[in-house]
């Protein structure tokens, strides 16, 4: 369904170069449930960037569906962007427009469909997430976890092929972990929906993955089933499921020795 | 020393062609906006996707509507002062009764335009940045995007459409109101005949003078529109920039409307 070769990106010029991608290549399969996870500054919002088309890589190819995207732009990137949805971390619900609207607005701008059919559809997208009822609210009216389940409600208001996630679960309660942790995978096992989730929540990848990639400093270290990530002998691969502070991945990203550092400070 | 000195030139070349870099980036950019929402206001309907008439409703009565307190009050005291401040002049001339006609020919052919436009650069301008760049910094123009919506055609065309034909309207309003207040004040406290006041007014005043108003307006409208949106499109980052954007916004287009004005104004005194 999605096949990613050899992706590479760069941000900034000359010495302030900042190699965040490198060589990152993957397939995602229909139906299937593929995690990507890995600390902040990995680069896995990166990827997901790349994916719904918002970055242009350096190099390298995006297959979506049988068709190469990287190079798409106007009408034929838009063709693409109709088969699939995504949840943004914030929701990114329209603000100004009620729920239902918001979980209209793909309907009505890229379907014919009448209006009381629109309606009826939107009934059934927001039963699926549990919020049936809350269709006259304002966003700003909602809590976070609901703002995520009609955000999630409106990517798949069109029935996409493709949905991605990104931090489906950061900052919500554990019960509402649950609930969207349930809804991703009855949409991927019921409905056969492609699914890719950007997350550091290692449980919740645990329980609903398919394949998990971990991702430090822009390359895979890690592939594979949650028990074969689970048993992983990398080092890299342990502290970063076990959570520890210590380990080979630093707490500080400071580049400089601390030391040194207050030594020059007290010299001035 | 010769060698430094032609490095300091070459250096400070450089710096000035980085300034002018941005400027013209700035410029490319309103002009790429303005090209993509002309396009989608006035192309694509004909080509099969009719516009959708609510937004621009809302957009009407949110920027028309709801401006006209604000323009009528600042319009309705110019009238006064202009027709206070000409009287004391022209009466030195004995030509009092003629306030009428300065009042009427100055209000239509540039303060009301002018005034409308600046009071909404204020008003509109600065709550399309802001509203925008909110959305902007919310990810909700990514989400237009990935959801293969076009963000010009959904925002900036109702909120264009919408200001192309309120601030005309707005205009011929402040017009009317500028010149009743010049007209309450020179037959009350002046004491010139109603009668007299208006045969000069109506004497000195041509349709042309309208027209070219209307001309005018509708151009700044297009100028508060296209800079709102621009300034509001290009923020990155969070709140500060929204409201540094907001500020920009407001200056860059008064200071634009004023030049546009004299260019327009002066293409009348030329041409016509």
């Amino acid at each position: 369904m999605i096949r990613v070769n050899n992706l590479k990106k760069s941000f900034g010029e000359g010495d302030k170069r900042i190699i965040v991608l490198e060589d990152f290549n993957s397939h995602m399969e229909r139906g299937q449930i593929t995690s990507i996870i890995g600390g902040s500054g990995s680069g896995k919002s990166t990827v997901l960037k790349h994916l719904i088309g918002a970055y242009r890589p350096d190099s390298g190819e995006i297959w979506i569906d049988g068709e190469e995207v990287t190079q798409l732009r106007g009408a034929a990137i838009n063709n693409v962007r109709k088969k699939f949805g995504i949840m943004f971390q914030s929701g990114a619900l329209f603000n100004s427009l009620t729920v239902e609207d918001n979980v209209a607005l793909p309907m009505r701008e890229h379907t014919n469909l009448n209006e009381s059919t629109i309606l009826i559809m939107v009934k059934m997208k927001l039963e699926m997430v549990g919020l049936r009822g809350a269709e006259h609210l304002k966003p700003a009216q909602l809590s976070g976890g609901m703002v995520k389940r009609i955000a999630l409600a409106r990517a798949i208001a069109l029935d996409p092929k493709i949905v991605f996630y990104d931090e489906p679960s950061a900052g919500l309660d554990p019960i509402s972990i649950g609930v969207i942790d349930k809804l991703i995978i009855d949409l991927s096992k019921k409905m056969g929906i492609t699914s890719v989730v950007v997350t550091h929540e290692i449980p919740s990848a645990m329980r609903i993955s398919d394949k998990i990639i971990m991702l430090f400093k822009g390359k895979i270290i890690a592939e594979g089933t949650p028990d074969e990530i689970r048993n992983s002998d990398d080092p890299r691969v342990t502290q970063f499921i076990e959570g520890s502070p210590d380990g080979p991945i630093p707490f500080s990203k400071s580049l400089t020795d601390y030391g040194e550092e207050l030594k020059e400070m007290s010299r001035v | 020393m010769v060698r430094s000195f032609f490095g300091f030139i070459g250096r400070r070349g450089f710096e000035f062609t980085g300034v002018f870099e941005d400027f013209f980036k700035e410029i490319s950019g309103l002009y790429n906006l303005t090209r993509a929402t002309l396009y989608c206001t006035f192309i694509e309907p004909l080509r099969g996707k009719p516009i959708k008439w609510r937004p621009v409703w809302t957009q009407m009565e949110e920027v028309g509507v709801k401006s006209t307190t604000i323009v009528f009050l600042v319009s309705f005291l110019i009238g006064v002062i202009l027709a206070f401040q000409s009287a004391h002049q022209l009466s030195r001339l004995g030509a009092l009764e003629f306030v009428g006609a300065l009042v009427g020919v100055a209000i239509l052919r540039e303060l009301g335009p002018l005034m409308t436009a600046l009071v909404m650069a204020g008003r509109v301008g600065a709550a399309f940045t802001a509203e925008m760049g909110t959305m902007k910094v919310s990810d909700e123009i990514l989400a237009l995007e990935i959801m293969a919506l076009n963000p010009v055609k959904f925002l900036i065309t109702p909120r264009f459409i919408a200001l192309l034909i309120m601030l005309p309207c707005l205009t011929i309003m402040a017009d009317l109101m500028g010149i009743l207040g010049g007209f309450l004040i020179g037959t009350t406290t002046l004491g010139i005949d109603p009668v007299t006041y208006i045969n000069n007014s109506l004497d000195a005043m041509v349709i042309k003078d309208v027209v070219t108003g209307l001309v005018k307006s509708a151009v700044f409208a297009v100028i508060i529109v296209m800079v709102g949106s621009y300034m509001a499109f290009i923020i990155e980052g969070g709140a500060e920039m929204v409201g540094q954007n907001t500020r920009t916004a407001v200056v860059v287009s008064m200071i634009l409307v004023i030049i546009a004005d004299l260019v327009f104004t002066s293409l009348f005194f030329f041409v016509t």
